[in-house]
């Protein structure tokens, strides 16, 4: 009876998938443990939240989230332009909304509701596909991110256009105008540059030189990589990173998690986390490749890749390769939105892997 | 248009996931050689800053050497005290917060300018003391309130303390806290490591001449720190060793008699022993409280010290300049006899005054002192046997005597910014005055400084410096405060050794005449009413120094404001056969020296010889009068 319910409950999930997001929260924890004990429980409680979510996604097939696809994008920027007129401003930035009971972050859901757009239009226009379908669809991906990066975000504006970027690149868009907007953007860098807001072109201009204000905003990089630097190969052991306890390290618990991580994990535990991250992503890109219809294939990929672009932002951040954009590192950081964004992630690519069979059996 | 190939689309889909796939692998590769640049290539680099954000090194200030006087009687020490301190960088209002200090501790308004004083010197992330020596129950209820007061707190530090207050000022010195003027001379030595964590500096006296060598060597702590500054735990300790004492030549109860003896007159005095230039007593009267500088003397007591008619500021054994008077005469005489000028039984015949050129130069004794002889030139002060003299020695054979005496020359003693004072030449004449018609000597220039006067201008401790060779026949030493300097930590003596400066080539005969003459002086001449009923033999000349210069004319002391009045000067040395102490006395407008100077001599010779305390430290007779002078 027991075993049946329990069967039950874990069949719509997928064994590997569920393994290795299981190992990178077994990192988590040991990483918030020691960035910051006292948050273990809400951090557990998240993770709760998380996995029900997940849980409930995984069940829900496929052609059920492509119906959802519109009314959920168009809500989404909905509530984008809201924000931009009523929003509430904190830390310099209008990126919440107070609906009176809760505040939520719009910018969050655009996560998710960008490659289910962008997949459901590719789906729908799939018989034919011209240039055309591709300009609506960068038209359809560059509206919230503009939305999201004034508010200023720029991290969540960089990881809902690759979102919806990756859709559009495994629909095939073209290599040569991949390219050719490649060599563009390079062109016209100098001009995005005089749009970025001042702290986004200090975060850069420190990036490239962060001694030259070591204790304004170079803080932040100088800091992370002498804990990434002086772990070493094996790490300083658990709880035991001086830069992480003495508190060095800005913002350890949240988007400078890895910097304690790697200070007493040490270039080991580095590279148990990217072969983690590579297996996640591998059985990610694996169910992509074998889902049913495009709509599923391009979700699955698309999902799959945000995962790639939050480690790869994070982590190359923190040890000081990327300018510092507000991007945790995925399953890892203290939060729960992410978490909940992530394993809803999670949860579609479950549900795409149950209903790989164009027929049901 | 085509339709499309189901199967050729899915192949397609399926490439471009292996692409990205590689994408993804070659990404997480460029992390991986970042990593491997970090923390296996760079590791070392990284540790090292680590450990530097990690650990911060806390100076222990070391505890100031003492001074000591010669019997070990304690001059300047420290004492542990409570003060109330202000980090004005972590405090939004200043104002409102002193304020509200004074609702529950006594902050008095000189405490505020004090703070002033200091906020405008320093640099703004130290923290400055608005109260000192706070009691254990303002400690308490400060510490009540505590809260209330983000970015002030109590602080245990050492002060320094001279005890006995205002005595001995002048040579003690005092400290302050460091000022850019301090640290450049720290910076000159290259121990500015040593100094980190000192808050004061020795500013005048010897407290500024040994600075190095009471400050001590700074201990360090190795405290584990956080990123916010706050000590976590402390790592290692090395203790710091207190700075070396000093025991002075001074003896502080011939220090105590001297500066009473002057009772509320102005002047100075330097004691010193002969056979070594170890200074017994150095004063400069009125003293100041060097306390008072300690923790950043306050406007009000500064411009009342600085503004003080009295000018307590002035080390005037030092740095006061004055015409030796007849003082003068006994070594004029003795250069006389070294050059051949004189024999000392040579007599002249004094009328009253002597003419040059015209123009008439007065004895003090009218009608003259009759026929004169060295002897009796020195004993009654005869001015007319030094008018002559003078002038048939010339100014450049007495510059160079009383340069080889040490006169007009700094004598090296262990304080700093000793003033040179004036030795006359022509020399002197024409790099001090600018105009050719000024800066020619002229012979009747000459006359004056015969008796000391004129040009002439000699700080006190030349004097005695120049009273000292003669008593020691003609070897001079360099005077010296600090007998030993002592390390604390192995407790072991360094001896200050006597240093010769030279040896004068004086025949003992031409020095006996001298001091027979200067014996004389006590016993029957000017000085004999000061050292009336001594038990020892004693040698002396005293002098009156004109403070204006009234041509020829007679003058009465009495009418005059006192300010105008003539220096009095004493010099002497006892006892003669054996001299232990040799000293020059000067009281600022004080008149005759017989009479104002001579006195105090006695006093310091009576307690120094013989151990005699004077009953009173009543300022010496004033109706003791030796007209004769």
């Amino acid at each position: 009876m027991i075993r049946n319910l329990w069967l039950k409950l874990i069949a719509p999930i997928d064994g590997p998938l569920m393994a290795f997001s299981g190992l990178l929260l077994l990192v988590a924890l040991v990483a918030v443990g020691s960035a910051s004990p006292e948050r273990m429980t809400a951090q557990l409680v998240n993770l709760g939240v998380a996995l029900a979510v997940m849980r409930v996604i995984a069940q829900v097939p496929p052609q059920r989230l492509m119906h959802m696809a519109l009314p959920v994008y168009f809500f989404g920027v909905l509530l984008l332009i809201a924000v931009a007129l009523f929003g509430d401003i904190s830390k310099g930035a209008r990126r919440w909304l107070n609906l009176g009971f809760m505040r939520v972050q719009p910018s969050e859901l655009m996560k998710i509701a960008m490659p289910l757009m962008l997949a459901w239009y590719f789906q729908k226009h799939e018989a034919l596909l011209r240039l055309r379908d591709y300009a609506v669809a960068a038209l359809l991906l560059l509206i919230p991110v503009a939305l999201i990066a004034r508010q200023p975000d720029l991290g969540t504006a960089i990881l809902v256009f690759s979102a919806g970027f990756f859709v559009i690149f495994f629909a095939g868009l073209p290599w040569k105008v991949i390219i050719g907007l490649g060599v563009a953007a390079a062109a016209a860098a100098p001009f995005a540059w005089n749009l970025l807001h001042d702290y986004q072109r200090h975060r850069i201009l420190t990036l490239l030189d962060p001694e030259k204000d070591p204790l304004g905003k170079g803080f932040h990089i100088i800091q992370s990589t002498i804990a990434i630097g002086s772990g070493g190969i094996l790490g300083k052991g658990w709880g035991k990173g001086t830069q992480a306890q003495l508190e060095f390290i800005p913002e350890r618990h949240t988007d400078f998690i890895f910097a304690v991580y790697s200070e007493e994990f040490g270039l080991l535990g580095n590279l148990l986390l990217l072969i983690l991250y590579s297996l996640l992503i591998g059985r990610g890109l694996m169910i992509s490749a074998n889902a049913a219809t495009l709509f599923a294939r391009l979700l699955a990929g698309a999902v799959t890749l945000i995962f790639f672009t939050y480690a790869f932002v994070n982590m190359g951040m923190v040890s000081g390769i990327l300018p510092v954009v507000g991007v945790p590192l995925p399953l890892i950081s203290y939060g729960g939105t992410a978490l909940v964004t992530l394993f809803l992630g999670i949860g579609i690519l479950m549900s795409i892997h149950k209903n790989r069979m164009l027929v049901q059996k | 248009m085509e339709f499309k190939n189901p199967q050729e689309e899915l192949e397609r889909f399926r490439s471009r996931i292996a692409f990205a796939g590689g994408f993804v692998l070659f990404c997480f590769g460029l992390l991986f050689a970042r990593f491997v640049w970090l923390q296996v290539i760079q590791h070392d680099y990284y540790r090292t800053r680590a450990e530097e954000n990690r650990i911060s090194l806390v100076p222990i200030v070391p505890n100031r050497g003492l001074i000591v006087d010669r019997n070990g009687v304690v001059l300047a020490r420290n004492y542990s005290a409570y003060t109330l301190e202000i980090t004005p960088s972590k405090v939004k209002n200043l104002e409102e917060t002193i304020d509200e200090l004074a609702k529950i501790l006594d902050v008095q308004p000189k405490d505020r300018k004090r703070f002033h004083k200091l906020l405008a010197e320093s640099k703004n992330f130290e923290s400055l003391p608005i109260r000192t020596r706070l009691s254990d129950e303002e400690v308490a209820v400060f510490i009540a309130h505590r809260y209330r007061f983000p970015g002030v707190d109590i602080k245990a530090r050492l002060f320094r303390q001279y005890p006995f207050g205002a005595f001995a000022s002048h040579l003690l010195g005092y400290i302050g806290r460091v000022t850019d003027r301090d640290i450049e001379k720290i910076e000159e030595r290259e121990v500015e490591d040593n100094y980190r964590g000192t808050e004061h500096f020795g500013k005048t006296g010897l407290e500024q001449h040994y600075e190095f060598d009471l400050h001590g060597i700074t201990g360090f702590e190795q405290v584990e720190v956080d990123a916010g500054g706050r000590a976590v735990r402390t790592l290692a300790r090395t203790a710091p060793v207190p700075g070396n004492n000093l025991a002075l030549t001074i003896d502080a109860r011939l220090q105590e008699i001297a500066e009473k003896a002057f009772g509320d007159r102005r002047g100075a005095l330097v004691a010193i022993e002969p056979a070594t230039g170890g200074i017994l007593a150095l004063v400069s009267v009125p003293n100041y409280d060097p306390n008072l500088f300690v923790d950043g003397i306050d406007t009000q007591s500064w411009r009342e010290l600085n503004e003080s008619p009295d000018k307590p500021m002035v080390n005037r054994a030092l740095n006061g300049a004055y015409p030796p008077g007849s003082t003068f005469k006994p070594f004029m005489a003795l250069g006389a006899l070294t050059l051949g000028k004189r024999r000392a039984e040579q007599t002249i015949s004094d009328p009253g005054f002597y003419n040059f050129g015209g123009h008439v130069f007065r004895d003090d004794k009218k009608g003259g002192h009759g026929s004169v002889d060295m002897y009796k030139s020195i004993v009654h002060s005869c001015d007319t046997y030094y008018y002559m003299l003078a002038n048939d020695m010339g100014i450049d054979n007495i510059s160079s005597f009383m340069g080889s005496i040490g006169l007009g020359q700094r004598t090296g003693v262990d304080i700093d910014g000793e003033s040179e004072g004036v030795l006359p030449s022509q020399e002197w004449k024409k790099k001090r005055f600018k105009k050719p018609e000024q800066q020619k000597w002229y012979a009747g220039e000459t006359i004056s400084i015969g008796i000391g006067q004129g040009y002439n201008a000699y700080t006190p401790i030349q004097l005695a410096q120049a009273t000292a060779t003669v008593a020691n026949n003609g070897v001079m030493f360099r005077p010296h405060l600090v007998r030993h300097i002592t390390d604390t930590r192995s407790g072991t003596q360094t001896p200050v050794e006597p240093q010769p400066i030279r040896t004068l080539p004086w025949k003992q005969e031409h020095i006996d005449v001298i001091k027979n003459a200067m014996v004389g002086v006590n016993k029957e001449g000017t000085g004999a009413r000061a050292f009336a009923g001594a038990e020892y033999v004693s040698a002396g000349k005293t002098g009156t120094a004109q403070v204006f210069s009234y041509k020829g004319a007679e003058h009465k002391t009495e009418h005059m404001q006192a300010n105008l009045r003539d220096h009095a000067l004493f010099i002497a040395f006892a006892p003669v056969d054996q001299p232990k102490i040799a000293l020059a006395v000067l009281v600022e407008n004080g008149g005759f020296g017989a009479q104002a100077a001579a006195p105090i001599a006695r006093q310091i010779f009576d307690y120094y010889l013989l151990g005699k305390v004077p009953k009173s430290a009543a300022p010496a007779d004033e109706q003791a009068v030796e007209a004769d002078e």
